[in-house]
């Protein structure tokens, strides 16, 4: 009898431990997660002319852009960049990305209870640092300042964390022009295979997007972490004696390089000038039907 | 007490008040001489002025109210009338801009939770009524600095209330073309030109004058130790300029101020941070907030500017839609703000005056 009861209870203790485990596992948000950290090198197999050489003006192609978007981006004179309060803009979390550079990762763990608070992350392009709170915490309110890197908060979605961002500032959704509201959302996963991690984002813009512009890139991990940069950046007067309050821009309807990127790949400039209908494959089709 | 003990008071408190009087403008003595807590209507020297008539705004009344902390000693009060910037210290309160009535109350009570010392002063950045309706209940929460306690109880004085000497003339024919100012709310101490400074709370306050910008009397405060900059509606970061030809106002003018604010702004990294910019509206700001806006009212500026040269009508100009990409963001719903009002305030700043 007492072994019987001994079993019994062993058999419950089991149980109870076994369903404690359980629990524990499907609670606790970032126990026994995917560890994201070290130094990550991006490739770019993917859409490389954009990234490295950077876009033709007037490439729109593939951005999901309303009206108001494209006529922002047909004014903009890439001028514009040598304004000194300019020289130095970063591209925003919703765009850095795509670029070169070099992305650490670590986390930032309570040293009494060892919960994650923090997943932190230095770009070496243009020295960001960025936070992503994962202890729960609230947005900022919206009358608070915006920066490049906006403010994230992050969960464990199985072993892809998932990151949304709001505050970010207004930025581009492509260096050439393509304007970015400073009322952007961004969402994001990161999702690592071994020494392979894919970044995607959805970016949703509601003053110059139809459609959230989903991209994605592909790192590889770099066990030679002392390969980060500083990218100190200072203004300089490029012309002497020029008016630094003159803002360079076309005027509606006299972007002189409007055909140029059309002309040089024999597409329409109807193609070049984007919307989300030149995202999707079907567009291809369209082309080659009013080709014929 | 003896007519012997009484006799020196009096002389005391004589003394003071000539001494006040010396030392305050024109406004200050005029408000000194006329009235009493809670005094309105037409004063001896003072501008005309009457009662407030406008009825109570309810949406006002029950409007939230939020502090956020900027930076240094420098604060951040969002309400329905837009923002307050707020400068805390040892010496007591500053507040630039005091928005509407109703929220004066709320407003006080976010002061309150920052510091118990007193407000010392009031600067209006501008005459709207959304910048200076809280003036006297705010104004009559503190006191001025000079008398100390004296100062306050002679004169029943309330802090002092600093403005361009073109707020207290709009203000004395009624902001926004009403004649509904209770005289507690005109600023008792006005410049001319140049600047205002004040050195409060171990910090240099500088009151900057932008002519013909918003209105004819817009001003800017830099608090420059806590690298802060309040810019009342010279910017806003919920819509276009609200520029006041009427009362003097000008998109040229507006320009110039927003050139001003990228000179004095600094970026502390990658054109971020820095010097904090608070707008008369919307949200926390820095200086490549501040400078995407600038870029995009020169840009439309030239855009009219080219129309006109082309001879085009007011109305042609709006037909050319020259704000188009810009609606989006900046457009507000009616009224000021509005891509409607806004083209219309630029066509008139630079067409030929007929």
């Amino acid at each position: 009898m007492g072994i019987v009861i001994r079993a019994k209870f062993s058999g419950s203790l089991v149980l109870r431990s076994l369903i404690l485990l359980g629990s524990a596992l499907m609670t606790s948000p970032a126990f026994a997660q995917v560890d994201l950290s070290g130094t990550w090198n991006p490739q770019y197999q993917e859409d490389q002319p954009e990234r490295i050489p950077g876009p033709a003006l007037v490439d729109y192609l593939g951005i999901p852009i309303n009206a108001q978007a494209r006529q922002w981006a047909l004014s903009w004179d890439p001028d514009r960049l040598g304004l000194p309060e300019h020289q130095c803009q970063v591209h925003t979390a919703a765009y850095i990305y795509r670029g070169p550079l070099q992305l650490r990762i670590w986390e930032e763990r309570d040293p009494q209870t060892q919960e994650l608070i923090a997943i932190r992350q230095y770009t070496s392009t243009y020295e960001q640092n960025r936070t992503i709170y994962m202890d729960g915490r609230p947005h900022p309110p919206e009358y608070a300042a915006h920066t490049w890197m906006g403010f994230s908060t992050g969960k464990w979605e199985g072993n892809i964390l998932t990151v949304y961002t709001t505050h970010i500032k207004q930025g581009w959704h492509r260096r050439n022009g393509i304007p970015s509201s400073d009322k952007i959302t961004l969402v994001e996963h990161f999702i690592r295979h071994d020494n392979h991690l894919t970044h995607v984002s959805v970016v949703t813009d509601p003053i110059y997007l139809t459609e959230p512009l989903i991209k994605s890139e592909d790192y590889l991990l770099n066990t030679n972490s002392g390969g980060n940069w500083l990218w100190p950046c200072e203004y300089v007067e490029e012309l002497p004696n020029a008016d630094l309050t003159k803002v360079p821009s076309f005027m509606p309807g006299k972007n002189p390089f409007e055909h140029e990127f059309a002309d040089k790949f024999h597409i329409p400039v109807e193609a070049a000038l984007g919307g989300a209908e030149t995202m999707y494959p079907e567009y291809m089709k369209k082309l080659k039907s009013a080709a014929k | 007490m003896t007519i012997r003990n009484v006799m020196p008071r009096i002389m005391l408190a004589s003394s003071a008040v000539a001494a006040v009087l010396l030392m305050f403008g024109p406004a200050d003595v005029a408000r000194a001489q006329g009235k009493g807590k809670g005094g309105g209507g037409k004063q001896g020297g003072a501008p005309a002025a009457t009662a407030a008539t406008r009825p109570p705004n309810p949406a006002w009344a029950n409007a939230e109210v939020h502090t956020l902390k900027v930076q240094g000693n420098v604060y951040m009060i969002v309400g329905p009338g837009g923002n307050t910037a707020v400068q805390i210290g040892d010496s007591g309160a500053l507040v630039v801009d005091t928005q509407y009535e109703e929220v004066s109350g709320k407003i006080v009570a976010e002061i309150r939770k920052l510091t118990s010392k007193p407000i010392r002063y009031v600067i209006n950045t501008s005459a709207d009524m959304d910048h200076t309706d809280g003036n006297a209940k705010i104004s009559r929460a503190g006191a001025p600095v000079i008398g100390g306690n004296l100062g306050a109880v002679a004169f029943d004085n309330g802090a002092t209330i600093v403005a361009h000497e073109n707020v207290l003339r709009a203000m004395s024919e009624g902001p926004e073309g009403k004649a509904d100012t209770n005289a507690d709310k005109l600023p008792t101490t006005t410049f001319f030109q140049g600047q205002k400074e004040i050195f409060f709370n171990e910090e240099p306050v500088i009151v900057m004058f932008e002519p013909a910008a918003h209105t004819n009397g817009d001003s800017m405060v830099f608090f420059r130790r806590s690298d802060v900059l309040a810019t009342g509606d010279i910017f806003n970061m919920d819509s276009y300029p609200v520029i006041n030809v009427d009362k003097g106002g000008s998109i040229n003018g507006v320009i110039k101020a927003l050139n001003v604010v990228l000179d004095i702004t600094i970026p502390k990294h990658e054109q971020e941070g820095g010097t904090y910019v608070i707008p008369g509206h919307g949200r926390l700001t820095d200086e490549h907030d501040v400078l995407e806006y600038r870029d995009m009212v020169t840009i439309i500026r030239d855009r009219v500017q080219n129309l006109i040269k082309q001879g085009k009508t007011l109305a042609q100009v709006k037909e050319a839609k020259p704000t188009f990409e810009y609606d989006g963001r900046w457009s507000a719903a009616t009224g000021p703000g509005s891509t409607d009002m806004f083209v219309e305030a630029v066509f008139r700043s630079l067409a030929p005056k007929k």
